[in-house]
């Protein structure tokens, strides 16, 4: 635009801008403004990505929302083709339901939300999201977020139409009726019989039109689906796609899916323990953020802010802090002036603190990881790892890494040729896109799968018919952009990765090993049981035996080859020379 | 005339009867061993290589030394050990017992009905006779195996005196009367009797040049026989010029190329046998041949540097090889010193590059000149 203007400029008198003349043209940008202008931030930058965004964040919402209201999860995904290139999504809960009231900020106001303000693990963090999701709908469809909504113990559901007014971040509400309405889950067939339909009497459904392109593979809605059934096997998820006939194609089989529903199955039926809300913790807030909290606090003096706003500072580590930065432990803290601020952050990034409380997570568990791999992944070797929680500055994480091994050739999603699958989650969140940036990328070609029996050309990701699941849990993940796609490479996390890795790798080669070891030992055993009955045979021939000596000889040489083999197995390369 | 020579040493004769009460009397053992020993049953084979040879040079061949393997059955050695004893049984019940004869690319294929227990490859049944015939002491002919490889071709004055195999007659043939072909060696050459009017034998390497020297009649000026190896001699040539020479003292002279190849392979295992035969080296060597050309020597006399191959790796180590571990070539200066000058010379030589002084130069020059000098290496 600037450039245009210099060119007319350039043709017509030459005109200066006066600071009056600017200041007419100065005015406010509204968040979602910017948003619809960076679009790409989010996640929205291609038909096919915004699709699954779309999903991902109403799905986001949904589990968070169930765990949260103490609700076993259960969940519908419903993708229909309108035309060519617009769909409509809708996403149905068995949450608590949404109050009517918060509705429209909930699903129309850009960085509104229960999340940001609180210091706890969820997936959704910014309260972006939703709103993004229904404002991109809005802005290539022109159509509204459409909600349902039934809290439990009420008579009647409602329903929400809401736009997003981008100038000014605020909701404009197109319609807002009440509804007879349950949400309602309808499961795959099972050998044929269509199981009845689940109804609840509680939960949320969001449906949202929007441009999108349906794809298949490694970054489609497909895939997220069944990587979030592996990473909450307490999740009960349903999942259909209806997709015009194409043209030109068989109307009898509209090719692309059908339109039957696929039902993702729970296994553990226990919901994951509550993750606890913390207070920041001192040694993970910057700079700004600390004169912001001392601003805001209830608190009348420094020392009482540092306690009350503050995770794990005592009231002796806050005099300390107090006096490292040369301040007044009662002086007021909105008082403290910017520069004494900045001694104050000093000061406590020199106090030794203890570390953050680790309740604030809520990792799958191990036994979690093993099921939802397991439900979802056929292999014949599964293992585990969850490890203890640390801090990367002083934001609490724990790192998870499940594996599966499957027998090569047996099956047929995993090559025993291909790198291996990486399944990456944070928070819960499977993250599909920007896999060369992810710090958990980086890990798994740090560690050397050589020595546990993977093949890693060229130092880079391992072969071989394996799925590597690895799962972040932080109260905040440190993404390295807003649309939630890679972790940041912060050494402490990346530290965290390469142990969790490599304990799983010891232990897949221990199975590995094993594995061989037994095929070597069958493969003897076949070999010998082939050819002594030859040995006997010609034995026979020769002496002219009877068929009970033959069997004798067999018998006898069966025997006396197992043994030795089991007895030295060790020895036979030594023996070799 | 022709005498039959009395003192030329014959492979020991064993009755087929003898042959199979030996490969009996293997069986018992193992068969005891396995049944009433209750151990696992061992073959015992002596060394089949260089490294169990010694060069005795009064005798003039290799002596096989008393360095044995054992193969005892174990994991690794189930399947050669089956295949061994059935191959015994063969031997025993269709060979000797029925006195039948058989190639070895027929053994090959008779064990194709063994089942797992078939050889996929003829090496593999070829190494397994071998073995056998080792480790019985009993050459294979004896037992019935007829080499299906060629034996050689002769030309020149000698008449050989076979026999009509319907009749029982003699029969003379005149192998200066062959017409353009040649007579070929037969694969049993004990019951042949020679004539020969000839002053030595000249053993070449390719048949190409057998053939010139025959087109040319060279037999005639020279008053020789012709004899074509076509690569490293086989048992029945070996045995047929042993004959030939014992039998109407005649010197033999081996005409190759000029190669490692040619001097370590062909011409060593002609006068005084292999690492791989050395259980029968004694009846299937020429200890009386000499060596004629091509020497690195005379690559430089006859101005044929231009006409040589620069030396392949293989032939540089072959030739170190033979300089480390062949015995004959240890004990041979002359011979070490040979390779030592080709290995400097860094070149090779084909019998063929004579013709770049005119395609008859060989048997108008060279051969003559040499012959004439006389000065051969052992």
């Amino acid at each position: 635009m600037a450039t245009a203007r210099t060119k007319t400029r350039k043709r017509s008198k030459p005109a200066i801008d006066t600071a009056e003349t600017m200041a007419r043209k100065q005015r406010e940008i509204s968040v979602s403004e910017f948003f619809l202008k960076n679009r790409h931030l989010l996640g929205f930058d291609s038909p096919r990505k915004a699709l699954l965004t779309a999903i991902k964040e109403a799905v986001d919402n949904a589990l968070d929302a169930c765990e949260e209201g103490g609700v076993l999860p259960e969940i519908s995904v419903e993708l229909v083709q309108t035309s060519g290139k617009r769909f409509d999504i809708r996403v149905t809960d068995n949450g608590p339901g949404i109050v009517k009231a918060q509705i429209p900020k909930i699903f129309a106001k850009l960085l509104y939300g229960s999340k940001f303000h609180r210091l706890r693990m969820s997936r959704g963090q910014q309260g972006i999201g939703i709103s993004a999701a229904g404002m991109y709908g809005q802005l290539t469809t022109g159509k509204a977020t459409r909600i349902r909504s039934k809290i439990k113990g009420k008579q009647e559901a409602y329903l929400v139409e809401v736009q997003i007014d981008t100038r000014s971040n605020k909701p404009t509400i197109l319609r807002n009726i009440d509804e007879d309405w349950l949400p309602t889950f309808y499961p795959a067939k099972e050998s044929g019989v269509q199981p009845k339909p689940v109804e609840f009497r509680h939960g949320t459904s969001v449906e949202i039109s929007l441009e999108g392109t349906y794809v298949r593979g490694k970054l489609s809605v497909d895939e997220f689906l069944k990587q979030c059934a592996i990473v909450n096997p307490h999740l009960e998820l349903h999942y259909r796609v209806q997709l015009l006939p194409r043209k030109g194609a068989d109307e009898e089989k509209p090719d692309g899916a059908d339109a039957s529903w696929i039902t993702y199955t729970r296994v553990i039926r226990k919901l994951p323990p509550p993750a606890a809300e913390i207070k920041p913790h001192p040694h993970g807030v910057e700079l700004g953020m600390l004169m912001q909290m001392l601003k805001d606090t209830e608190a009348r003096t420094l020392r009482a802010a540092l306690t009350q706003d503050f995770s794990r500072v005592s009231s002796r580590s806050a005099l300390e802090i107090c006096e490292q930065a040369g301040l007044n432990p009662s002086a007021k803290p909105a008082q403290i002036a910017s520069r004494e601020s900045e001694a104050l952050f000093e000061a406590i990034n020199r106090t030794k603190l203890m570390r953050p409380p680790m309740d604030c997570l809520s990792p799958i568990g191990e036994d979690q990881m093993l099921a939802g791999l397991k439900k979802e992944i056929e292999a014949d070797f599964y293992t585990s790892v969850t490890r203890s929680p640390t801090v990367y500055r002083g934001n609490p994480f724990l790192v998870e890494v499940g594996l599966a091994c499957a027998k090569p050739g047996e099956n047929q999603e995993l090559g025993s040729e291909d790198p291996v699958r990486i399944l990456r989650f944070a928070n819960r969140v499977p993250l599909l896109h920007m896999a060369g940036g992810c710090a958990i990328s980086k890990a798994i070609t740090s560690v050397k799968w050589k020595s546990y029996g993977l093949n890693q050309p060229g130092g880079g990701m391992p072969i071989g018919p394996v799925v590597i699941a690895v799962h972040l849990a932080s109260a905040w993940v440190p993404f390295t952009s807003e649309s939630k796609e890679a972790i940041a490479h912060y050494p402490e996390i990346l530290k965290e990765l390469t142990f969790s890795l490599q304990e799983c790798g010891r232990r897949l080669s221990i199975f590995i090993n094993k594995r061989r070891r037994a095929a070597e030992a069958q493969r003897k055993h076949q070999y010998i049981t082939r050819y002594i009955p030859h040995l006997a045979l010609g034995l026979k021939q020769l002496l002219d035996l009877g068929d009970r000596q033959e069997t004798m000889i067999v018998s006898n040489l069966t025997t006396m080859l197992e043994k030795s083999r089991l007895e030295v197995p060790e020895k036979s390369p030594k023996s070799k020379k | 005339m022709a005498t039959r020579s009395k003192n030329a040493t014959s492979p020991q004769v064993i009755s087929k009867q003898a042959a199979s009460r030996k490969i009996v009397e293997v069986a018992k053992n193992i068969h005891d061993t396995i049944s009433r020993k209750r151990r696992k049953p061992s073959l015992h084979f002596p060394v089949r290589s260089l490294s169990n040879v010694k060069y005795d040079t009064r005798k003039g061949y290799f002596e096989i030394l008393g360095k044995q393997v054992t193969r005892t059955l174990s994991y690794t050695t189930v399947k050669t050990f089956a295949q061994s004893m059935r191959l015994l049984a063969v031997t025993k019940n269709e060979l000797l017992d029925k006195d039948d004869i058989a190639a070895k690319r027929e053994v090959y294929y008779n064990a194709k009905s063994w089942g797992d227990c078939r050889f996929e490859h003829q090496p593999e049944s070829d190494t397994l006779l071998d073995d056998m015939e080792a480790m019985l002491g009993i050459n294979r002919e004896q037992l019935g195996y007829v080499p299906d490889e060629r034996g050689g071709d002769v030309c020149g004055f000698l008449t050989v005196i076979d026999k009509d195999q319907g009749t029982g007659k003699d029969i003379r043939i005149d192998c200066t009367k062959l017409g353009t072909g040649a007579w070929s060696v037969p694969s049993r050459v004990e019951h042949l009797r020679f004539e020969s009017k000839a002053k030595f034998i000249l053993v070449v390497e390719t048949s190409s040049l057998f053939q010139r020297l025959v087109h040319h009649r060279f037999y005639e000026s020279a008053r020789c026989i012709l004899v074509s190896m076509s690569g490293v001699p086989t048992r029945a040539c070996r045995r047929f010029l042993r004959r030939v020479s014992d039998d109407q003292k005649l010197p033999v002279l081996t005409f190759t190329d000029g190669d490692p190849y040619g001097y370590c392979n062909i011409y060593r295992t002609l006068k005084v046998g292999s690492g791989q035969a050395a259980h029968i080296n004694r009846y299937f060597c020429v200890p009386q041949a000499r060596f004629l050309g091509v020497t690195p020597q005379d690559i430089i006399d006859y101005e044929l540097l231009d006409a040589t191959h620069p030396l392949e790796p293989v032939d540089i180590k072959r030739a170190k090889d033979a300089m480390k571990n062949d015995p004959f070539i240890k004990h041979h200066k002359e011979w070490q010193k040979a390779l030592e000058q080709m290995l400097k010379m860094g070149v090779r030589i084909e019998q063929q590059a004579f013709a770049k002084h005119g395609l008859n130069f060989v048997l108008e020059n060279y051969l003559p000149e040499k012959i004439k000098k006389a000065k051969y290496l052992p």
